[in-house]
């Protein structure tokens, strides 16, 4: 991994005070994932440039790890890109050869090191989930003149297109202390990503390091929720104390929260209008014994658990994983004995015939066909329909003709990678038709979600009751 | 005096405490026999007296006593059971589990009981206990056998007590020490014509001796008729005289039919309906002498339910024989064997519905049944219906045991008139056979929990809970059609890890192992870089339906080594298929065969074709951050002052470790190409595995690689033939040649070798030999290891690896895949075959070393 820093103020030595680094030989840090090593390619009276090259040490990654196995357990395997990307390791990196500047003191030079300087920072490859337009939302907030060059995958296979990383020149002028600590927190912001286990000792981390710039960065929240890894508590924690700090702000970030909240309303109310709607329609045939066959985490079963007229509710997935988070969010553990044996979690699979599944009164399937491919549907016709055999089976689906509301949604591609097909209105239909033909039900269809006249509702739903 | 027990029952011991009940027990049964309620007090409360404890510890006796019952063991009750209430439920449990209750009765003297129970210090009960239960035991005497006791034994002294000699004897349905070979005949209703010739194309001869003829079967075998030999039929007599004489020459078993049944109730003077052809037997019987009528309903009075045979392995009986009532006694059993069992519905022609008990079998023993006429006999779980309405105007079926060929006589003419259409409509006709109906659903009992599959290979592999857990979530969101699945490849180890400095493996260890198992000659092929494929190609439509059960769904399939289908479109994959299925039709397989499918194990190239996202995500992606990053490096590094100290090295290293990426991006695009038609895909096929009948594991590997060869000769480019060598490990001069080969091949971009020993299943010193072990090239292992992994001081610490967890993974998978495969050639049910694959699945979602 490398980074440049060119100081061009005269005379550019100087970097070698503030940098407190002689620009005369190779500064060698050991740090316990490698080697980082600071020397000046450049050092000339009107230019100077310090480089931080790191030496990672590949194997030791995989075989010495203690921390988290990284993205996509990545740190699992030999072929990583961590040894050669700016990520945390620079950042710890950072901090380590640079600590003195980084605080903003300079034994000889401290004037220099309190004004702003004509610095130039490039990193030669930085992934970056998000691609330019997050580079740019996150420096240019902060004065920076940005130039990025996304790097091929590979030249020989032009088709495979564009990788993640960008060689990034960053221009400004700006104490070093500032710069540095903007690489510090940013770069691994933009890998999404961190080789250590994020503790509470992160937020403080971060608050120390962001104290001048990052209650008026626009892009804080994001900033914050990245930095500490997604950690929920952690991000309150932080967002709380920044508040705290600066009231002022909080108008700003309240409008950024319900900017956020717009967008992700659209689906969190479908989700909630979509539970509605299956709870009803399992209120109005008076079921008394439920299954929730794909039941996920548990988001519908926690709405039944509520109501007493489901005196037997059974969640059943696939998915062992999805299981044990079910049972911890329904907090399986802690329920009051009346409360607890009502509900039941099973591992199955709906393209196994169940003996398990047999005299329920109505089994919900909510959001799960579409994740079946095709000709695997059969199966589970039969499973639910031949030999479960409940008297009412509650079913949603997407309506793929509402995709061209999604304007967040690519023309052509499904609301989830999982998804093997969605089906128009018509499509269900002549689905639940044939259903009906072959096993002895009756069916009738609701909407779910707002209506459009032409494309329908973003959800289909459908009731079938057995004759 | 014998006492005369069936081998399976429920011995119930009655009588006051101190009448010798324990000690009797003890000295006549094994001590796992006896369930005494004194000692379940004792388990269930610390104190074997203790009365409050009661109810618990009978729960905890009928517990144990029903387990027992249900794996088939005798039990013996020892409590006092004198009272009638406590003899209820077990005689309740008797019935549950189709065994015979026996009591066996104390009436000792009350004086000789309470003088024993003075005698012993932990019985301190007042003498009106032992009072009590002498007049309960009094009072149950005679109506034992009312409450359902079908033997009772009274000892009335201590001498009789020690004078008693317990005898188990067979059931009468247990004939499992007959062998067979057997002829097993379906309902053959009085139609005497068809039997005859039935008989003597099954080899039988008749001669006409002093008592009329003597039928002879062939050397060794036997006939076993299925019952409802009489009724409908026009020559009733004729018929029941040929199986009696039969049967009394021991040239033939019986088991009777439902018609036989009421035939002789009606014999016997009983009140029946004349209904469903009973009129014919009368009308023809009263034509014989009423000594034959005698003789007839006698033999029909002595007919066993059903038959338990060679070593359990075949059941016979009327109407079929559940697991759980196979080898046992009781009314309901024979009800079933004559009768079945209907749900209570009746169809649309009035008839009752019944319940399909062979859809749920689930037992070892073959079961080869009658009573419902079926156009075809058709196979379903191991059990066979070989009645095929003879009388109807159908055929006589008899089925050739251990041989399982059946052998038909079509009727001479319609005799009688069902009431349902024995044969269904041209148009109707069913697409796929029972089993395969039967196996469009797999039931989720037959995989989850934890499995022990039987391999003839390995012994019993285990699949363990949690692993199995991952494998349905696999199988059930990626897997194709199950149908297909009848295969899934095993892991394979690479060598241990070289004691050369330059190499992580090496073939001298490949050698080393199989040497060290006493294998003298190994196969070296050419270890292709793509995707492990399993391609099943098909004659055409109609195999994949007849012998795969699949409609509609092409001619064949290619899928990944966990079960997925290769190909995301159809389309490429209906195009390669029929291009597979060209090159193997051109190279004679299906006449070489005699096969209308073959199932190829194989890689598929390039490895860009179905590893895309992979190679984006990670190779490539590590590619481009390695070279852009360390091109940095050594770029600033070179500008250092030379006199710097440390500059150069410094330099040097970037250098080195920028060649190293550079070496790395050159591995993986040896693997890649682009794919725009099927004519850019290369498939590689090294195993034959499976083809009609066979299963070619007994086969070496110089034949599949020579098989394959001629296949991939008459293909125009997509199947590709894989370079292979044989070698002698004992000789160094051609091990060293082996090694040069190797060399090469990787020189050249190869990943490297897969060393087989030349058996395809090969046993060791030690069982089972790894069926392949590879050996991959240096430069591949870049793509592995990473790509400084050569550089120095790395090599060192990446020596430190085990293979044993993936070795001993490898062994089992491979068990499994071939039991999968041999059991899918027998034609056994899909759960039989899935249960295998599945078990594959799960086992490789055991933690290994995934570089390995």
């Amino acid at each position: 991994m490398l980074l440049t820093i060119t100081y061009s103020g005269h005379p550019g030595t100087d970097l070698g005070y503030l940098l407190h680094k002689s620009p005369s030989r190779i500064h060698t840090v050991e740090l316990a994932f490698g080697r980082a090593h600071v020397f000046y390619p450049e050092a000339t009276a009107n230019r100077c440039t310090a480089a931080l090259a790191m030496e990672i040490d590949p194997i030791g990654l995989v075989r010495n790890r203690r921390g988290p196995s990284g993205e996509g357990r990545s740190l699992e395997q030999y072929v990583n890109d961590r040894p050669y990307t700016a990520s945390s390791f620079l950042s710890v990196a950072i901090a380590r050869t640079f600590n003195t500047a980084m605080s903003g003191k300079s034994k000889e030079r401290q004037a220099l090191a309190d004004s702003p300087l004509p610095l130039e920072a490039h990193i030669a490859v930085v992934p970056c989930r998000g691609g330019e337009g997050l580079l740019r939302k996150l420096f240019e907030p902060l004065g920076y003149e940005l130039s990025a060059a996304q790097l091929p995958l590979d030249e020989k296979f032009p088709e495979w297109g564009a990788s993640r990383y960008f060689a990034v020149t960053l221009k400004a002028r700006v104490r070093l202390k500032d710069l540095l600590t903007h690489l510090y927190v940013l770069l691994p912001v933009l890998d999404d990503d961190k080789h250590y286990w994020v503790g509470d000792d992160e937020v403080e981390k971060l608050l120390r390091h962001g104290e001048d710039w990052l209650q008026g960065h626009p892009e804080r929240e994001l900033i914050a929720r990245r930095y500490l890894r997604h950690q929920k508590h952690l991000v309150n924690d932080a967002l709380e104390q920044l508040l705290g700090e600066e009231e002022p702000a909080a108008d700003e970030l309240a409008e950024a929260r319900t900017r956020e909240e717009e967008q992700i309303e659209r689906t969190i109310s479908l989700a909630d209008q979509r539970i509605g709607a299956v709870v009803a329609a399992l209120r109005g045939v008076g079921a008394k014994r439920v299954l929730d066959l794909g039941c996920g985490e548990g988001r519908l079963l926690r709405e039944l658990l509520k109501d007493r007229q489901f005196a037997e509710i059974v969640g059943m997935d696939v998915s062992h994983r999805s299981l044990e988070i079910a049972a911890r969010k329904l907090r399986m553990d802690d329920l009051p004995t009346m409360q607890k044996d009502r509900i039941s979690l099973i591992h199955g699979s709906l393209t196994y015939r169940d003996k398990r599944l047999a005299g329920y009164d109505a089994a919900t399937v909510v959001e799960v066909i579409e994740h079946q491919d095709p000709p695997r549907l059969a199966a589970f016709e039969r499973v639910l329909f031949e030999f479960a055999r409940p008297q009412t089976v509650v079913t949603t689906t997407p309506n793929v003709e509402y995709n061209v509301k999604f304007e967040t949604l690519a023309a052509g591609s499904m609301r989830h990678r999982d998804h093997r097909f969605e089906w128009t209105r018509s499509e269900f239909q002549a689905w639940a038709a044939s259903i009906c033909a072959r096993f002895g039900y009756a069916a009738r269809f609701l909407p779910i979600g707002p209506e459009d006249a032409a494309l329908g509702s973003p959800t289909q739903m459908a009731i079938f009751t057995r004759a | 005096m014998k006492l005369p027990i069936p081998e399976l029952a429920v011995i119930v011991l009655i009588g006051p405490s101190g009448s010798g009940k324990s000690t009797f027990a003890r000295k006549q049964f094994r001590t796992t026999e006896i369930l005494s309620s004194d000692f379940c007090r004792g388990l269930v409360s610390d104190d074997e007296n203790s009365q409050a404890a009661t109810n618990d510890a009978f729960d905890v006796l009928h517990f144990i006593a029903s387990k027992r019952l249900a794996a088939g063991k005798l039990v013996v009750i020892d409590a006092t059971n004198v009272q009638v209430e406590a003899r209820k439920p077990i005689i309740a449990l008797a019935r549950q589990y189709h065994c015979l209750p026996v009591a066996i009765v104390f009436d000792m003297p009350e004086r000789l009981c309470q003088d024993r129970n003075r005698e012993r210090s932990d019985r301190n009960f007042g003498p009106h206990i032992v009072r009590q239960h002498s007049q309960q035991l009094r009072r149950s005497l005679r109506g034992l056998e009312r409450e359902g006791f079908r033997k009772v034994h009274i000892l009335r002294s201590p001498e009789e007590v020690d004078a008693a000699e317990i005898v188990r004897e067979p059931l009468w349905n247990n004939l499992k020490h007959e062998h067979g070979p057997f002829d097993i005949i379906g309902d053959v209703h009085g139609c005497f014509d068809e039997l005859a010739e039935l008989l003597i194309r099954l080899g039988y001869s008749a001669e006409t001796g002093a008592n009329g003829y003597v039928v002879s079967p062939p050397a060794g075998r036997k006939a076993i008729f299925l019952g409802d030999l009489v009724d409908r039929g026009p020559k009733i007599s004729e018929t029941l005289r040929l199986a009696m004489r039969m049967v009394k020459a021991g040239t033939a078993l019986c088991v009777p039919g439902n018609h036989d049944v009421k035939l002789m109730r009606k014999l016997r003077g009983r009140d029946v309906q004349i209904t469903h052809g009973l009129a014919n037997s009368l009308e023809q019987l009263e034509k014989e002498s009423p000594e034959f009528r005698e003789e007839v309903s006698q033999f029909m009075d002595d007919l066993v339910s059903h038959y338990v045979l060679d070593d359990g392995r075949l059941v016979v009986a009327h109407a079929g024989m559940k697991e759980e009532m196979q080898g046992r006694g009781s009314g309901k059993v024979r009800d079933f064997a004559l009768y079945g069992e209907t749900t209570g519905e009746t169809d649309e022609f009035g008839l009752p519905v019944r319940y399909n008990w062979a859809a749920e079998y689930r037992g070892k023993a073959m079961v080869v049944y009658g009573h419902t006429p079926v156009p075809q006999p058709d196979w379903l779980n191991r059990t066979i219906n070989i009645d095929t309405g003879c009388v109807f105007g159908g055929s006589l079926t008899a089925l050739r045991y251990p041989e399982k060929e059946l052998i038909s006589v079509a009727a001479h003419a319609a005799y009688s008139r069902p009431v349902k259409p024995l044969k269904p409509d041209a148009a109707d006709a069913p697409a796929l056979s029972s089993q395969q109906v039967y196996d469009d659903l797999l039931e989720i009992e037959d995989v989850i929990g934890k499995r022990i599959v039987t391999t003839r290979l390995h012994h019993n592999v285990t699949v363990r809970e949690e692993n199995a857990l991952a494998a349905l979530e696999v199988m059930s969101r990626f897997a194709a059609n199950p149908k297909w699945l009848i295969y899934l490849p095993p892991t394979m180890s690479p060598t241990e890890t070289s004691l050369h400095a330059e190499f992580l493996e090496h073939p001298a260890e490949a050698f080393a192992y199989f040497r060290r198992e006493g294998i003298p000659s190994v196969v070296c092929e050419e270890k292709h870089m793509g995707s492990r494929a399993v391609v099943i190609v098909c004659k055409n439509e109609d195999t994949a339906r007849t012998r795969f059960g699949v409609l509609e769904e092409g001619i064949g399939i290619c899928y990944t080594r966990t079960g997925r289908q290769f190909f995301n479109d159809p389309k490429t994959e209906k195009e390669f298929l029929k291009h597979v299925a060209n090159t193997v039709k051109t190279a004679g397989i299906w006449e070489t065969f005699q096969t209308d499918w073959i199932c190829l194990d194989a890689e598929l190239m390039p490895w860009s074709a179905k590893a895309q996202e992979l190679l984006r995500q990670q190779y490539a992606s590590v590619g481009a951050a390695a070279r852009a990053s360390l091109a940095g490096a050594a770029w600033s590094s070179e500008k250092l002052p030379s006199g710097t100290d440390g500059a150069k090295a410094l330099a040097e290293r970037f250098r080195r470790r920028l060649e190293a990426a550079n070496l790395y991006v050159d591995s993986y695009r040896r693997y890649c190409w682009p794919v725009n038609s099927v004519s850019d895909l290369k498939l590689a096929p090294f195993h034959l595995l499976a083809t009609e009948g066979q299963v070619h594991v007994n086969r070496d590997h110089v034949w599949h690689m020579e098989t394959l060869a001629r296949i991939c000769k008459a293909s125009d480019g997509l199947l590709l033939a894989t370079p292979y060598k044989k070698v002698d490990i004992t000789d160094t001069s051609i091990t060293d040649a082996a090694t040069t080969w190797w060399q090469e091949l990787t020189d050249n971009g190869g990943e490297g070798m897969v060393v087989k020993p030349l058996e395809f299943v090969a046993r060791g010193r030690r069982g089972l030999v790894q069926p392949a072990v590879k050996c991959r090239g240096r430069e591949y292992l870049r793509i592995i290891y990473g790509p400084e992994y050569l550089l120095s001081g790395n090599l060192e610490r990446l020596r430190s690896r085990a293979v044993s967890t993936k070795r001993s993974l490898a062994l089992r998978e491979f068990a499994l895949g071939v039991e999968a495969l041999e059991r899918f050639v027998r034609r056994e049910p899909l759960r039989r075959v899935h249960e295998c694959v599945f078990g594959v699945l799960a086992l490789e979602s055991e933690p290994v070393d995934p570089r390995l």
